[in-house]
């Protein structure tokens, strides 16, 4: 490998941006290729491309008669939570099992507070200072679970603009349909406003804070499985 | 710029870019393919410096010895070249495959 492919693998993973390092075991030559170029590569280089992007597994295949090494770089997802709430506190330690690492923000510090969320990323400012600090990307997912549109609907719309892969919100039908005529007057489209799950969670009839952590932790996996990844966005 | 979860630290791709810019010689080894019981994934590095440093790992720490050597050649002029192993220890037999599985290793110097 080249010094010059290394640095740009290493730019992109530190930006937080999926890429694909090639090699060609023939001549040992290297390329890169980001997920943003994959959707405009055709034939048998295309599909193992697209393939490696949606399944992040990285694997030797032969592209037209040449052997060739795919190595994989995605970027470490990433469960934002809106709410430092019962239901947080469980999806919390499950997230991190998961794979998902959580990361929570809630400008209220008695809700807030290391005693309650040991172990966890914790941010206890308004979503609008904690989202520009570390800004949101394809490859997170945002729950927004506080009820409150004061805290929730900054957090939803910047998830949407920023094409996370999965958002939900809390709340029942009546609540999201007035948070859909709040968000829509904030300059949300209609198809953005499809995206949002809500009620969050997949329907498992759960009930209990712990029950509802689980069918969010499942419908944010399930979404980041089945993602519309950024190459078939840019295709598009 | 913000890093967001790469491990700066340990991060085998981050460390041959910093060894490189520092004027050491590196090579690079990459798990490339697995049977069986592999202890380390598909794609996993190890990084090796001329004197033997490395971080990183391509097993459960079974073949590191091995692949190390190899690397010291590499780097002083050799051809990059693929090295193939069978895993036999503990990793293996725990999860029932106690013939092993096998890794494909891929070494290649940082030109």
């Amino acid at each position: 490998m080249d010094a010059l492919s290394l640095k740009t693998v290493n730019d992109e993973r530190r930006a937080r941006r999926a890429v694909v390092l090639m090699n060609n075991f023939k001549d040992n030559t290297d390329r890169v290729i980001r997920e943003c170029e994959a959707g405009s590569i055709t034939g048998e280089l295309g599909e193992a491309l697209r393939n490696a992007f949606h399944s992040g597994v990285s694997k030797a295949v032969v592209v037209d008669g040449t052997d060739c090494f795919l190595n994989v770089y995605l970027p470490q997802p990433r469960l934002v939570v809106i709410g430092a709430v019962h239901i947080s506190q469980a999806l919390a330690p499950m997230g991190k099992i998961a794979g998902y690492p959580v990361e929570i923000i809630d400008p209220r510090t008695a809700f807030a507070s290391a005693e309650r969320f040991p172990d966890v990323e914790l941010s206890a400012e308004w979503p609008e200072d904690a989202l520009k600090a570390r800004p949101l990307d394809p490859y997170c997912a945002l729950a927004a679970v506080t009820h409150d549109p004061k805290i929730d609907d900054y957090a939803l719309k910047a998830a949407l603009d920023a094409g996370c892969f999965y958002v939900g919100a809390l709340g029942s039908r009546k609540t999201h349909a007035k948070r859909v005529e709040r968000l829509l007057e904030a300059g949300v489209t209609e198809a953005q406003i499809g995206r949002i799950q809500a009620p969050i969670g997949v329907n498992i009839g759960a009930l209990v804070p712990a029950e509802i952590a689980v069918a969010i932790l499942a419908q944010v996996i399930e979404a980041f499985r089945s993602r519309q990844s950024v190459q078939r966005e840019a295709a598009a | 710029m913000q890093t967001a979860h790469l491990d700066e630290s340990r991060d085998p791709l981050l460390i041959a870019q910093d060894w490189k810019d520092g004027g050491r010689d590196v090579a690079l080894a990459t798990v490339v393919e697995t049977w069986g019981s592999a202890p380390r994934p598909v794609g996993s590095h190890l990084v090796i410096d001329s004197e033997g440093n490395f971080h990183g790992s391509v097993s459960g720490g079974c073949v590191e010895g091995a692949v190390v050597s190899e690397a010291m050649e590499v780097i002083s002029g050799g051809e990059a070249r693929m090295l193939e192993f069978g895993v036999a220890d503990e990793t293996a037999w725990q999860v029932g495959l106690s013939c092993g599985g096998r890794i494909k290793v891929f070494v290649e110097r940082l030109s």
